[in-house]
């Protein structure tokens, strides 16, 4: 039961990162590789912002966390479009591997960037909210929801409402899907191809900068690589939802995320990440698509 | 003019905004938690040069055909000059020991270390078109098989050094097999998570590998049975030539020794592209689907490349091994791939010279630039020098990731261009 709190929890963070990979990989057909990077730097843009705000002398938490987020969303933001806008879009229409070894260059970049800017030691962090309720107590298994995991998990609904929103009901929402079915048509239909592309991205990293925030939050310590293994797990639950499918990789996430829980309860946490590898390279080999992914016809 | 001047404003107020907090700001660990300090003018610096760089971009590299022109040229100069740099290369490089100079033997063993993962991963991405973010996993087999068969069953190097290649190129059938099926950017994930897979074994699997530890004290490779040593055994090859035992060498034995493994990837890569095989690997590069339906079995195809690829990983993954004499899983991380496909890319995904180059400009480069702004700085007694080249290790892999990118964008072939099919119909255009 405990576990199942702490994997929904991890869940969400992961299914937070991997929408942006779906995202991406729906329109444009490339893996973003920098997008584990994106959320590490969102993630340190919120601890730079939650101490700037504490020097400041805002006190009340709350407020610190909503100003917080709308600072690493917002900035993360203008990563991803500069990402973009630097590394990928001069190579629409290159040979394929172009954008995917662009993408690790600019991965490695980042983490680099942030390695020199920031140095080399983990960021720790008091826990912000502290504190829970006791679901129940039997016999001295006590099982508890503390009040952050509540928060992290009803900032990624909140958050994924509104996403939703955005995909299904406004003219940008549109113009994506649109590109999602097939690009060039969207293009012959009047639709800034460019233009809605870059905004995915900057979309996509606004999400993987929350789940920097969530992350942080969660585990009260980061360094500059954290990006990398959950890019992988994130990854990893895009791929298990089925690429391309919006619900799908929140589902995804939340699958890895008590997976990987339950893993490291039950049998060993040294290799945690193997189990996270190992399901990756298995949902490849026999389900491709994913849960909620359609099958691709490869055509010449 | 004006639309130079605001476009150069509007990249200098992105920059602002990307710069502003993780370089103007620093969180320093204090001792009582962190603590913010400003850097302005850091962040100033960087937002000016984006500033003058963009509006630089405008005013000089913009200006209509001054494009086409620089593209000739550097097309030009290697076609002309590959024909010599190649043997010039290798002269050098066989006569380097004679120099004397342990400092230049060690960076150069090294360099050409790396120059042999380029080769063998050069098969794999460049030849076969298979983008491999694992490459470094078969390199810790060959390195472990190595010191482990050696300190189980007390094999030597010249023994172990071809079991390492044929236990990594195991590995590289294993993890060939399941991938079979994937395009490419799904390959490259799953071989990221095998190298991972690997290394996580490595750390984890204590009572067979020594986990995070390490090996320590693995055997050094003997010359015909005699060893490099400066005791006073008879087996020795100073005791055998009568002459006095010096370190060097060994460093020296050692250096041709990588030249000889490498040389021999070099002569092995070129054979084998003139073969079937080699042609069939260059046409699944091309194009997968057309190369299945000419009859090319894809599944044998994509095997023997990542055998190969793998073959030769082990080789210097043994070498590295024998050659430390200590090896342990933090010397097979991601780092590793992603420097030794950074050097395939920039060599241009095929070419072998130009892995030999991007090699030496990478890895030998900043090297010696390292150890030059140190000189420089201990001779002038300047801080800034000398502060420099302490950080320039950190710089690298920035260094190494904006080259990958630029590369990309500038030019996707790669320096020194030798993506173009060995056989080829009627006339070739390049």
């Amino acid at each position: 039961m405990q576990q199942l709190i702490n994997g929904i929890t991890l869940g969400t963070i992961y299914g937070l990162i991997a929408v942006g990979y779906t995202m991406v990989y729906g329109i444009v057909g490339m893996i973003n590789f920098a997008h584990g990077d994106i959320f590490m730097v969102g993630s340190f843009l919120s601890l730079i912002a939650l101490l700037g705000l504490a020097a400041l002398g805002v006190t009340s938490v709350p407020l610190a966390l909503a100003l917080t987020l709308i600072f690493a969303a917002g900035l993360a933001a203008l990563y991803g479009w500069t990402v973009e806008r630097i590394a990928y879009r001069p190579l629409r229409g290159s040979f394929r591997l172009a954008p995917l070894i662009s993408a690790i260059g600019m991965s490695i970049v980042l983490q680099n960037f942030v390695q020199v800017g920031q140095g080399a030691r983990v960021k720790p962090m008091d826990a912000l909210i502290p504190g829970g309720i006791e679901l129940m107590n039997q016999g001295g298994f006590a099982v508890q929801l503390s009040w952050m995991q509540i928060a992290i998990v009803a900032t990624t609904l909140l958050v994924l409402a509104v996403f939703t929103w955005l995909v299904t009901a406004t003219p940008l929402g549109r113009s994506m899907r649109a590109c999602e079915q097939d690009i060039r048509m969207a293009g012959l239909l009047g639709i800034d191809t460019d233009r809605t592309i870059g905004l995915t991205f900057v979309i996509g990293a606004a999400l993987a900068a929350v789940a920097g925030l969530l992350f942080l939050l969660y585990y009260g310590v980061i360094d500059f690589f954290i990006g990398f293994l959950a890019g992988v797990k994130a990854f990893t639950a895009a791929v298990l939802g089925g690429i391309g499918s919006l619900p799908g990789a929140v589902l995804g996430g939340l699958l890895i995320g008590l997976i990987e829980v339950f893993w490291s309860a039950y049998f060993s946490v040294a290799y945690k990440d193997v189990a996270a590898f190992a399901i990756l390279i298995l949902v490849l080999i026999f389900r491709p698509s994913g849960i909620m992914g359609r099958a691709e016809v490869e055509k010449v | 003019m004006t639309a130079a001047l605001r476009d150069a404003l509007l990249s200098a107020a992105v920059a602002l905004g990307l710069f502003a907090p993780l370089v103007g700001l620093a969180m320093d660990n204090g001792d009582q938690g962190l603590v913010l300090r400003t850097r302005p003018l850091a962040a100033g610096i960087m937002v000016a040069l984006v500033f003058f760089g963009r509006l630089g971009m405008h005013l000089w590299v913009a200006r209509p055909g001054r494009e086409a022109r620089a593209v000739r040229r550097s097309i030009a100069v290697p076609k002309a000059a590959s024909k010599y740099i190649a043997p010039a290369l290798l002269i050098a490089a066989v006569l380097l020991p004679l120099s004397g100079s342990r400092y230049y033997v060690d960076l150069a063993t090294l360099v050409l270390t790396y120059i042999m993962l380029g080769w063998g991963l050069n098969i794999v991405v460049g030849l076969a078109g298979l983008l491999d973010l694992g490459y470094v996993a078969f390199y810790a087999v060959g390195a472990y098989s190595y010191a482990l068969l050696a300190e189980t069953f007390g094999l030597g190097f010249w023994t172990c050094l071809p079991l390492a290649g044929i236990l990594a190129a195991f590995a590289g059938v294993l993890l060939g097999f399941p991938v079979l099926r994937l395009r490419g950017d799904y390959l490259a994930i799953v071989t990221l998570a095998f190298g991972e897979i690997v290394r996580v074994v490595l750390i984890n699997w204590v009572d067979f590998t020594h986990g995070p530890n390490g090996i320590t004290d693995i055997p050094r490779p003997t010359l015909f049975g005699l060893r490099f040593s400066n005791d006073e055994g008879s087996d020795t090859v100073a005791a055998f030539f009568g002459i006095e035992a010096q370190t060097i060498h060994r460093v020296v034995f050692l250096y041709y020794l990588i030249l000889a493994l490498a040389l021999l990837t070099n002569w092995v890569t070129l054979r084998l592209r003139r073969l079937p095989l080699g042609r069939a690997w260059e046409a699944l590069r091309e194009d997968e689907i057309a190369c299945r339906s000419l009859g090319i079995d894809v599944t044998k195809t994509k095997l023997t490349a990542f055998a190969t690829g793998a073959l030769f990983g082990g080789f210097a993954g043994a070498f590295f091994a024998t050659r430390q004499a200590f090896i342990s899983p933090e010397s097979f991380t991601f780092i590793e791939s992603a420097t030794v496909l950074a050097i395939v890319v920039l060599g241009g995904l095929g070419s072998q010279l130009g892995v030999a180059l991007a090699a030496l400009v990478m890895v030998g480069g900043l090297e010696m630039l390292r150890d030059l702004l140190s000189t420089i700085g201990e001779h002038m007694g300047s801080e800034l020098f000398s502060g420099l080249a302490g950080d320039l290790p950190t710089y690298r892999m920035l260094i190494f990731g904006l080259a990958l990118v630029a590369m990309m964008v500038m030019r996707p072939r790669g320096l020194v261009s030798g993506r173009t099919a060995t056989a080829t119909l009627g006339r070739q255009d390049a």
